[in-house]
């Protein structure tokens, strides 16, 4: 069975002036079905540009990337948009949901989208709010809802196509400690049941224990791969690391996890 | 598809208050758009009116008028000439002038009476210029005081056949009087914007405003003379032939003979532009309104690009927004133009066509997609990247 994410060598430059902005840099990745891996890194570390490319939204310079045996930069713009919507759950920073439907037509919308809106699919819709316990507010409009509830509408949408990948882009950013925790603590535990493979793009070093692996990237290379349950401290202070970080091993190396 | 639908009509209804708010302004914009067709076919309708209705296939003029119909003469010889041309049916004799009816019977100088201003156009009886009476009998001498009147004369004048009526005319500097019998009425016949009041051709000339007094002539100069043809598909070779063996005319079609009349093709342009900008403002301002609304939903749009939605459903989504936003506002501005007529004073020339309304409407329709285009562009240009706060 293919990996559910295969990148190699992704490199991705944009060019300034006369010369060029290297945003990615061989940054190589693999990630089997039920894997939940962290992205951390500061601002303009080329976390989001990562994801960006693993979705399909950007294309690599050079390198490639390949879901479920797909090669992505391969394809044309219409294939990549109906490979996202099959293949791919998303989960934003803001601006999750569609504001003018309820919290249950906006997780209908993907099986829409993939003409898989019958009874059952409803039923699996209805069935996963529930269990992210929004049972109260399936009718709801997204703004009637708390930020914790909208996110939780999000993943209830990634995930309700049960894609190959589920990405997130910093899903906590606006929500308080407990509901940040709460949400990154329902995602990672519906993607390692449903077998998802998931990543998510977070800045916030107290979300990246429920994730198996945590990269870390600095100037868009992969700095360290850590195991967040040994190796936590190691991403606020080098010193304290125990495995061998990524520059030991060589950029390009793939970060197996 | 379906969900192009499902995402179009949630939105709507959703935000109901808004589109309903911006149908109303296209609502207001068919208003106009439909009271502008109405008054231009309403003033053209008084302007042609008889012409149009005419039982004749042509209208000759003296050849130095320039089709203008005041500034022709046509006399007696000229008239006979005409009627022996092979293949003209019959020819009568027409003349126009503007008189003022009393609609009361005070001629009291203290106390102006109240008048209706009128078309007096003097026809031959039983010849193609007199119009068919709907009520009563047609006219029957050639120098008879009796009138034919149109349905707005008897209406504004409340008059009936058999009752009279008094034509108040001007000779040199002085008001002239005459008393005239309604011997039939017909349907609307406006001619110069004006109703009509039909006399035979000598009475006509006996009444028409005069600078000095004239004696009576029994076969007075008209103006034009109406001409039926044996074979009316034969139009443009008759009226060829005509002007070949009769000195001195020209003739033309009916159409050609209202277009002619004054003001008419000016008047007409004026109101067809006038159309024009508020269909082009409808354009602009639905543009405008969907512009500001795709600008507003970028980051929306942009989610949804990212989940997958194709630029297809994103695209039809808006179109059919537009669609509703605009049906409702033509349907809301119809139902309002129909209701503001029936409240519209009589002297208001206002006629809602069936066929110009429904050309107004077809292209109130076409203005909001036409408005809607730059919109539902930008939308496709949208990229799901400003999902991720990396797209420009």
């Amino acid at each position: 069975m293919a990996a559910a994410l295969e990148a190699q060598l992704v490199v991705k430059q944009y060019p300034v002036g006369s010369g060029v902005v290297t945003a990615v840099d061989r940054v190589s990745l693999n990630l089997e079905r039920g894997g939940f891996v962290a992205l951390v890194g500061p601002s303009g570390s080329g976390k989001t540009t990562m994801l960006a490319m693993m979705a399909g939204l950007l294309r690599p310079t050079s390198g490639s990337i390949v879901i479920n045996g797909q090669e992505l930069s391969q394809m044309k713009e219409t294939e990549r948009s109906r490979f996202r919507r099959r293949n791919i759950g998303f989960t934003f920073q803001a601006n999750n949901l569609v504001p003018y439907l309820t919290a249950l037509e906006n997780v209908e919308l993907m099986l829409r989208l993939n003409q898989q809106f019958d009874a059952a699919g409803r039923r699996r819709a209805k069935e996963l709010l529930v269990l992210l316990g929004l049972e109260e507010r399936l009718h709801v409009l997204p703004r009637q809802l708390s930020g914790g509830q909208r996110q939780r509408v999000a993943i209830a949408r990634s995930l309700i196509n049960r894609p190959t990948l589920v990405l997130a882009d910093e899903p906590t950013a606006s929500l308080d400690t407990e509901r940040a925790i709460q949400v990154v603590e329902t995602l990672a535990s519906l993607v390692h049941e449903q077998g998802n493979a998931g990543v998510m793009v977070t800045h916030d070093l107290r979300m990246v224990e429920y994730a198996d692996r945590v990269i870390q990237m600095l100037d868009g290379r992969v700095e360290r791969v850590v195991s967040p349950q040994d190796d936590l401290a190691c991403l606020a202070d080098p010193a304290e690391c125990r495995l061998i970080p990524a520059d030991v091993l060589g950029f390009g190396e793939p970060a197996e996890v | 598809m379906s969900t192009a639908v499902h995402l179009a009509f949630k939105e709507v209804w959703r935000n109901r208050a808004r589109f309903l708010l911006f149908s109303l302004v296209v609502a207001l914009i068919t208003l106009l758009v439909l009271f502008i067709a109405a008054l231009g076919e309403g003033l053209g309708s008084g302007n042609r009116e008889y012409l149009e209705k005419l039982n004749a296939d042509l209208i000759v003029y003296q050849d130095t008028a320039r089709l203008a119909i005041a500034g022709s003469r046509i006399g007696c010889d000229t008239r006979g000439s005409i009627r022996s041309v092979e293949g003209v049916r019959d020819a009568g004799a027409l003349g126009f002038s503007s008189v003022s009816v009393l609609i009361d019977e005070s001629t009291d100088a203290v106390y102006p009476p109240e008048l209706l201003d009128i078309s007096l156009v003097g026809v031959e009886p039983g010849k193609p210029g007199e119009p068919p009476v709907v009520t009563g009998q047609g006219l029957l001498r050639k120098s008879a005081d009796e009138a034919i009147i149109d349905r707005t004369v008897a209406m504004v004048t409340e008059r009936g056949v058999g009752d009279s009526i008094t034509i108040r005319s001007t000779l040199g500097n002085e008001y002239e009087y005459y008393s005239l019998q309604v011997v039939g009425i017909t349907d609307s016949r406006k001619y110069g914007l004006q109703p009509s009041v039909f006399v035979p051709i000598v009475t006509w000339d006996k009444v028409r405003p005069k600078a000095v007094a004239a004696a009576v002539q029994e076969d007075p100069a008209c103006n034009v003379v109406a001409v039926q043809l044996e074979d009316p598909a034969q139009l443009e070779s008759m009226r060829q032939r005509l002007q070949a063996q009769v000195d001195r005319i020209e003739a033309v079609g009916r159409k050609t003979a209202y277009e002619n009349t004054p003001g008419y093709t000016a008047q007409q342009s004026t109101l067809n532009t006038q159309n024009g900008f508020a269909l082009l403002i409808g354009v602009l301002v639905v543009g405008g309104f969907f512009q500001i609304q795709t600008l507003q939903k970028v980051p929306q749009i942009g989610m949804l690009k990212a989940i997958g939605t194709p630029n297809l459903v994103v695209a039809l989504a808006a179109l059919i927004q537009i669609l509703i936003v605009t049906l409702v506002g033509v349907i809301i501005g119809s139902l309002a133009s129909f209701g503001l007529s029936l409240t519209m004073p009589p002297n208001i020339p206002i006629i809602f066509d069936p066929r110009s309304s429904v050309i107004a409407v077809v292209s109130l329709l076409f203005m909001g997609p036409i408005g809607g285009l730059v919109s539902i562009r930008y939308s496709l240009r949208v990229e799901p990247l400003i999902a991720l706060g990396l797209g420009s």
